[in-house]
């Protein structure tokens, strides 16, 4: 920290006055504390903090900005650090990549809107809801063109969902290879969403007896396609508008999207805009080429949009380590596309025993489940796990239980069990054991 | 309100009476929206299935053409003869190494449909233009790419007549039945493995693979 900043701070505050110019000082203090918090718990216990007791904090004898300084609002400067992020490697370019939420700095199951994760084919599109349409058309009773104010017409339903990405610890079937929760897990978020149910727009438009399949495609660049069967559609897809109770960002799919609860986050099509009913499945590129998985045989599986459950222990974690041997909450988040979690174990010893965590509720259906179970560290080495079983009963399996299965070459749905390796000094590193 | 109309309301709210989930309406029973013409249809109906090739446009292009396209449209990120640069995606190659360590997953190697091939490259290329490209030229460039990888001959002519007939060399290698679960682990709770045998086979620490984690967006430029 810069004591200089703070005494000028102080200085002003104790001078009286100048409430503008104290609070672009406040500003740059924001940096400051940013760069402090980065050196870790170690050094905040260092040094006594001229704005805590005894003394009165700058911002305890000042005025603060009011009402609608912020119309629309936004995290403390503090807290510029808790962004998404994206490893450059990874893609040829951002306008075909991905981002990761960052779930060491997140406390529930819902994801701020501006940190959920972001999947682009085609960059991100700029579209104008006037004019954006969703067409429904194909072996259909009554094609039917429909606008935004249409859309919102139907019976709306609210409804809290997690979509993740199947490529989500994708880097992992080899070895252990990013030491981060972020970069491994990040490409999962949760949120409340408000839009139509997807059965109700197909009995508007009546299904005739030959459809099985439905394509749904996007208006963005890509014009991304997938085919799901017509039972999915049916029984619990959404077609939303709105995201923890505001229009949806541009970044998910603003006017609208698709939401597939419980299946790979690919099929759930951002700005939808067309849904076409057929008796076969379309075999899009993206259901062909990507999104099925190689086996070790050479054949593949294709249609595998079931999220497996899974788990993993949020704090301690590769950004978060432990501070000093004592009482702590292990955290973390569950998640199921078979419904609802029934359980998560955890272990600080790889595996070797396990305790039940506390669930905390709500503990909704295809949606995230925070779990806790407190912790006394004294300070040896520990190896960390989690391990889900949801309600049908189905275990969440180590690497090595997938990897047998699978081999290392499915890229896609690596649901295994997450081990952290804490160290004596508290640091965590993402390991894989024998 | 219609009769019919009236007979699903009461319908339902019997259903909904006795417990039961969501009614069924007849279709038409909100009337919301407008009925697409023919002419708004053709010009979003855009999809071509790759099992059959059904919603194929007429048009065609041979595979000299296609190469013109090629150059043209896709070489600067496919690589003059489907390698790829950088990290954009290869086209070309990886035939059999499908069950190797290391397998390449190109269209020829292991695309399971061509008019998949034709769809794609309609829908979603040149990236930076995407569907702006006439039918005629994503025939052509599809008859090219397929050419490059040895799956069609020199005089191949794409239409949508020959598209589907194209046998894709990985083409029933592929199962489309979702076959997990594949895993049957038990939730052992106590003693479920010998400590001596928990032994860490490999760490992420030091690999320096990720961006940070702290402070702005880290771009790994300076590394």
């Amino acid at each position: 920290m810069r004591p200089d900043l703070w005494r000028s701070i102080s200085l002003l505050s104790k001078s009286g006055a100048d409430t503008r110019l104290g609070r672009r000082s406040l500003l740059g203090l924001g940096a400051a504390l940013t760069g402090s918090l980065a050196l870790g718990p170690k050094q905040a216990h260092a040094e006594p903090s001229p704005a805590s007791p005894p003394a009165d904090a700058p911002w305890s004898q000042s005025i603060g900005p009011g009402v609608v300084d912020r119309p629309y609002g936004r995290p403390a400067d503090t807290e510029a650090g808790v962004i998404r992020r994206n490893v450059p490697w990874l893609t040829a370019g951002t306008e075909s990549s991905i981002s990761f939420s960052p779930l060491q700095d997140l406390h529930g199951i819902i994801t701020p809107n501006g940190l959920f994760f972001e999947r682009y084919h085609a960059g991100r599109p700029d579209v104008d809801p006037d004019q954006h349409k969703l067409m429904i058309h194909g072996l259909v009773e009554r094609p039917l063109l429909l606008s935004m104010k249409d859309i919102v017409r139907f019976p709306s339903v609210t409804r809290i969902h997690f979509i993740e990405c199947p490529a989500n610890g994708g880097m992992e079937w080899r070895a252990a290879q990013l030491n981060s929760l972020q970069f491994n897990h990040g490409m999962i978020s949760c949120a409340e969403w408000t839009g139509v149910r997807l059965s109700t727009l197909l009995e508007e438009v009546g299904i005739k007896k030959e459809a099985k399949w439905v394509m749904v495609e996007g208006a963005d660049g890509a014009h991304m396609n997938r085919s799901l069967p017509l039972d999915k559609c049916l029984d619990d897809c959404l077609v939303v508008y709105a995201q923890n109770g505001e229009a949806l960002r541009p970044e998910q799919g603003y006017p609208l999207r698709l939401v597939v609860p419980g299946w790979e986050g690919n099929v759930s099509i951002k700005w939808l805009r067309r849904i076409k009913l057929g008796d076969k499945p379309w075999h899009s590129r993206e259901e062909t080429s990507k999104y099925t998985d190689l086996m070790p045989d050479g054949t593949s599986r294709g249609f595998t949009w079931l999220i497996d459950a899974k788990s993993v222990i949020t704090f301690p974690c590769p950004e978060k380590p432990l501070d000093r041997p004592g009482l702590y909450e292990i955290r973390g988040l569950a998640w199921t596309g078979n419904g609802k979690v029934r359980r998560v174990d955890v272990s600080t010893d790889g595996g070797v025993n396990w305790q039940s965590a506390r669930l905390h509720e709500p503990v909704l259906s295809k949606a995230l489940t925070k779990f806790t179970l407190p912790w006394r560290w004294d300070g040896a080495p520990a190896l960390l796990e989690s391990r889900v079983i949801d309600e049908t009963g189905y275990v969440q399996p180590t690497i090595a239980q997938l990897r047998k299965q699978r081999g290392t070459n499915s890229v896609y749905h690596n649901n295994s069990i997450q081990t952290w390796q804490v160290k004596p000094d508290g640091s965590v590193f993402d390991v894989q054991l024998v | 309100m219609s009769s019919s109309s009236r007979r699903i309301l009461l319908l339902c709210a019997g259903m909904l009476a006795a417990g039961t989930i969501a009614c069924v309406a007849e279709p038409g029973y909100y009337g919301y929206g407008e009925r697409p013409t023919p002419e708004q249809i053709a010009g979003w109906d855009i999809d071509a299935r790759g099992i059959d090739g059904v919603g194929l446009p007429p048009g065609r292009g041979n595979v000299h053409k296609g190469a013109e396209v090629y150059a043209e449209q896709c070489a600067a990120c496919h690589g003059t003869f489907g390698e790829g640069e950088g990290r954009f995606p290869k086209l070309v190659g990886g035939a059999g190494t499908l069950r190797d360590d290391r397998p390449e997953l190109t269209v020829g190697s292991y695309w399971p449909f061509a008019p998949t091939l034709w769809d794609y490259i309609n829908r979603a290329m040149p990236m930076p233009a995407p569907h702006t490209l006439s039918a005629d030229d994503v025939y052509a460039l599809t008859a090219y790419i397929l050419n490059l990888n040895d799956i069609v001959p020199n005089e191949f002519v794409a239409d949508r007549e020959s598209l589907p007939k194209v046998k894709m060399p990985n083409r029933d290698n592929f199962l489309w039945i979702d076959p997990r679960p594949d895993t049957m682990a038990k939730p052992c709770m106590n003693g479920c493995a010998d400590p001596a045998d928990i032994r860490i086979a490999s760490t992420a620490e030091g690999k320096k693979l990720t961006p940070r984690t702290t402070g702005p967006l880290d771009t790994m430029q300076q590394r």
